[in-house]
């Protein structure tokens, strides 16, 4: 009998199913690759054969023109890999399409979570504790001061200041796969009903949330209007063209950014952010920390992130980790 | 203390300067006393805790979170009063109300370094993330919100519809919070008594001559020293140095301190002693040497011998007890040629007029001088009395011609606020050698100014058009374009690879039809300077 896990392989691309000769979320080109969710540090084009769910695959192909050797699997859906290893999807609460894949093979589970969150999140199902005896996290907000707000008092604190100032507008920047469709969504939970204005890059992937049922009210391209049409209203841009030239066409913009790093001021003053707002799609210390005492798996192993302060924690709790150190995963929300 | 937190985070992320005064106006109108006069403190770094520094936040946390946890986060963070903001654990259950300003400060006030661990968290305890970061600035001072306390009191003035030079003025005879200047300009009552307090007196400040020509029968020329500005006040037993932004700076220069004795207020030019440039009686040394002195709060006995600073003297206000801003200029400048005698000439001397026989002739003087030590000419009118601010038409400032050069555009960065979309700020270099020799540019400056709108549409366009490399906010441009760059004096440095520094470098003119190898070498920057 082979050692016990001895299927699976953490590598610096990516972590490798030995006897189904299949990545997760590698960064290099493969034949084979179990894809997360869709953001560009996890999914990447070019594979012969990609599993993943349909909304991941339909972000793929609208960034990567991905169509050849998809492989679609539902949430809760299993299938069965070369090698005896069955893959099952589980929502990951991180973005439309996200999942967690548990393997097992020969009586072992591991998870692998790519990104999460435990927050509620309108666009995406919620994250689901699945027992495991390995889990493989991320750890993007692995430190303490990281405690993500509720949503709901980001949402007041950006509704209050455009209220306030109804002549300007406010740019909110967001990243645009994910971040941006959520900010939306919950702006219309919140009772915004204006329309609201987006950058050009957003457009087609506001579109496509739109198709899988996500509804984000009444959109507008900020190309297609005039300044004075836009003061008192929210617009949407990646965080790339917040202080770009582009922002010149608006009236007068109250800068302000979606992103867990918003929470140290001297990031948002870097930034030039007037209004940051601590909203992030990953796990924050504690949900993080929580996760892992309910899955509560024989060993943890860390992908991306800070890891340092996350394998501390396993110590100062009596339990095992260890840091893969994969390569070419960075922050997407910067 | 949630109303004081509140408007520290507001002031991080906020730019504009209006809307700063706005957000601190706003809060001591609506603050009660004596809260607001202790918001005003920290704001102009007028607290001073003993028993709080840094290292005790960082005892305190290493008490209650795992220390490798809290190096991880500070190091992240950069900050140990923000990051031991976060860390604090928030309280749970009933919880008593935060404390209010005054309460914080009084507790702070009564802390000693022996309670301060077992003091500090029952206060913690009553605060959430952002009341805790404010507390903490609050007890170790430095606020980095961007607000000078000139604007602070420019804010104050704004707040309660007062002039900013009464409050210059009273500012110096209160101590926190401030209780009979609250009174004075939120209630109407009478004005702080001032009388025997060594109190700042506004500065009487001077408009740019450009075209203006004005006849020496009315004006008196008088050079104008390239060092500070200062204030020398004397009042019942004591003295203060103050700059001209008002900040009490005594501490740094004790030797003035104890230099005057003679109650008087005194206008000068500060320098430090040189043998470089010859003044008219001492030397004084290039505002390089200046600047080692400025900005500390204490001063090393090999500092005072080796850079002892003098007061070369422009105009007298008061005079045993006597003031005498009214009487003009000509009259107090007799008072105080007489008064000179009266002072060590170790540390005062007096600023000589220039003499010429009509305008013309001025103007060939101040052409003529290249001594590092002169700024330029001050013309005053001889019948004006010492008034605060910039009156049109009493006093000129006739700057020397800057220095000129050319170099070539090599990297921008944007710009802040307004100008955060543009690449506004601009660094330029000199050829070490013969271009044509395959030479290369080294990086000499890096200005800001100097050019108009228009001018900045164009040049930011130049750079996205022509860009090499980018490196986070800046970018690296190719070598195509000529900056005619004024500055005021150049000095050897080690910190630049051209070993060259500028003074107050900024665009003169935008060589738009210079081709760059043409552009000045590095030798005929070296040849300009004077230290
Ligand atoms: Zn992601
Ligand atoms: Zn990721």
């Amino acid at each position: 009998m082979a050692a016990p896990f001895s299927w699976i392989r953490p590598d610096p691309h990516g972590v490798y199913v030995v006897p189904a000769d299949a990545w997760i979320d590698p960064s290099k080109a493969v034949d084979r690759a179990l894809v997360t969710h869709g953001h560009a540090d996890h999914a990447r084009g070019g594979h012969g054969q990609t599993v993943a769910t349909p909304e991941t695959l339909a972000i793929m192909d609208l960034r990567y023109n991905t169509r050849e050797g998809a492989t679609p699997v539902e949430y809760g859906e299993t299938i069965r890999l070369k090698g005896g290893v069955d893959a099952t999807y589980i929502p990951a609460g991180h973005v439309l399409g996200s999942a967690q894949i548990l393997l097992e093979h020969a009586g072992e589970r591991v998870v692998i979570t790519g990104d999460y969150k435990r927050r509620a999140d309108p666009t995406c199902p919620p994250f689901q504790v699945t027992p495991c005896d390995i889990f493989i996290t991320e750890a993007t907000f692995g430190l303490p001061l990281f405690t993500h707000p509720p949503i709901e008092e980001e949402m007041a604190k950006l509704l209050s200041r455009l209220e306030a100032y109804p002549d300007r507008c406010v740019l909110v920047g967001a990243y645009a796969l994910g971040k941006a469709q959520r900010v939306i969504a919950e702006l219309r939970a919140a009772g915004h009903s204006q329309p609201i204005y987006l950058h050009g890059a957003m457009e087609k992937m506001c579109r496509l949330y739109e198709e899988f049922g996500v509804d984000l009210g009444e959109l507008r391209l900020v190309a297609d209007h005039d300044k004075d049409d836009m003061r008192g209203a929210i617009v949407v841009s990646p965080p790339s063209a917040l202080n770009d030239r582009w922002s010149r066409r608006l009236p007068d913009p109250i800068t302000a950014m979606a992103s867990g790093w918003m929470r140290v001021r001297q990031r948002a003053r870097q930034r030039n952010v007037e209004l940051p707002l601590v909203i992030s799609d990953h796990a924050d210390w504690n949900e993080l920390t929580n996760t892992i005492l309910e899955v509560d798996p024989h060993e943890t192993w860390i992908t991306h992130g800070r890891e340092e302060a996350l394998l501390r924690w396993h110590q100062l709790h009596q339990r095992r980790a260890r840091a893969l150190a994969m390569v070419g995963y960075e922050d997407e929300d910067d | 203390m949630e109303e004081f937190a509140a408007l520290i985070d507001a002031l991080i992320y906020t730019r504009s300067r209006n809307e700063k005064l706005r957000l601190i106006a706003e809060y001591l109108r609506a603050a009660p006393d004596p809260d607001r006069g202790y918001a005003l403190a920290a704001l102009t770094d007028g607290l001073d805790f003993k028993a709080v520094k840094s290292s005790t936040i960082r005892n305190l946390l290493k008490e209650r979170v795992d220390p490798v946890l809290w190096t991880l986060s500070r190091d992240f963070v950069g900050d140990t009063a923000e990051t031991a903001s976060f860390l604090w654990p928030d309280p749970v259950g009933n919880i008593a109300p935060p404390p209010s300003v005054s309460e914080a400060v009084d507790a702070l006030s009564a802390m000693t370094r022996a309670n301060a661990m077992t003091e500090l968290p029952r206060l913690l305890d009553r605060l959430d993330s952002a009341g805790r970061y404010a507390f903490f600035k609050l007890a170790t001072g430095g606020m980095r919100v961007g607000v000078s306390s000139r604007l602070a009191k420019v804010a104050f003035a704004q707040a309660f519809e007062v002039s900013v030079d009464d409050v210059e003025e009273y500012w110096h005879a209160l101590a926190p919070p401030y209780a009979q200047l609250f009174a004075w300009a939120a209630d109407g009552e009478d004005p702080p008594d001032t009388a025997n307090m060594p109190l700042f007196k506004p500065f009487m400040l001077a408009h740019p001559l450009e075209e203006t020509v004005v006849g020496l029968d009315d004006y008196a020329a008088e050079w104008k020293w390239d060092g500070i500005r200062v204030q020398l006040v004397h009042v019942a037993g004591e003295t203060r140095v103050y700059s001209r932004s008002g900040d009490d700076i005594s501490a740094t220069f004790p030797e003035l301190v104890d230099a005057l004795t003679i109650p008087a207020v005194l206008d000068g030019e500060l320098l430090v002693r040189g043998d470089v440039q010859g003044g008219d009686t001492g030397g004084a040394a290039s505002f390089n040497a200046l600047q080692q002195r400025l900005g500390r709060k204490t001063v090393s006995k090999k500092m005072l011998t080796e850079s002892p600073a003098f007061v070369r003297l422009y105009d007298v206000l008061s005079l045993d007890g006597e003031d005498l801003r009214s009487l003009p200029w000509r009259d107090r400048r007799s008072r105080l040629e007489s008064f000179i005698p009266r002072l060590p000439d170790t540390h005062f001397d007096l600023s000589q007029l220039v003499e010429a026989k009509d305008f013309e002739q001025l103007a060939h003087i101040r052409e003529g001088t290249r001594d590092d030590a002169i700024e330029g000419l001050m013309l005053k009118r001889r019948d004006s009395p010492y008034v605060a601010g910039r009156k049109t038409g009493l006093w000129y400032k006739w700057k020397r011609d800057p220095l000129l050069i050319d170099c070539v555009l090599m990297y921008a960065q944007r710009g802040s606020g307004k100008r955060s979309s543009f690449y506004s700020d601009y660094t330029f270099g000199c050829w070490d050698g013969d271009p044509d020799a395959g030479a290369e540019l080294l990086p000499v400056g890096k200005a800001y100014s100097g050019f108009t709108d228009a001018e900045l549409k164009k040049l930011d366009k130049i750079v996205r058009q022509n860009t090499l490399n980018r490196f986070g906010p800046v970018r690296e441009v190719e070598r195509t374009l000529v900056f005619e760059v004024a500055f005021d004096s150049v000095h050897s440095s080690k910190r630049h690879k051209s070993g060259l520094a500028m003074r107050f470098p900024r665009i003169h003119r935008i060589r738009w039809d210079k081709p760059v190898h043409e552009a000045d070498r590095i030798e005929s920057l070296r040849a300009l300077i004077r230290d």
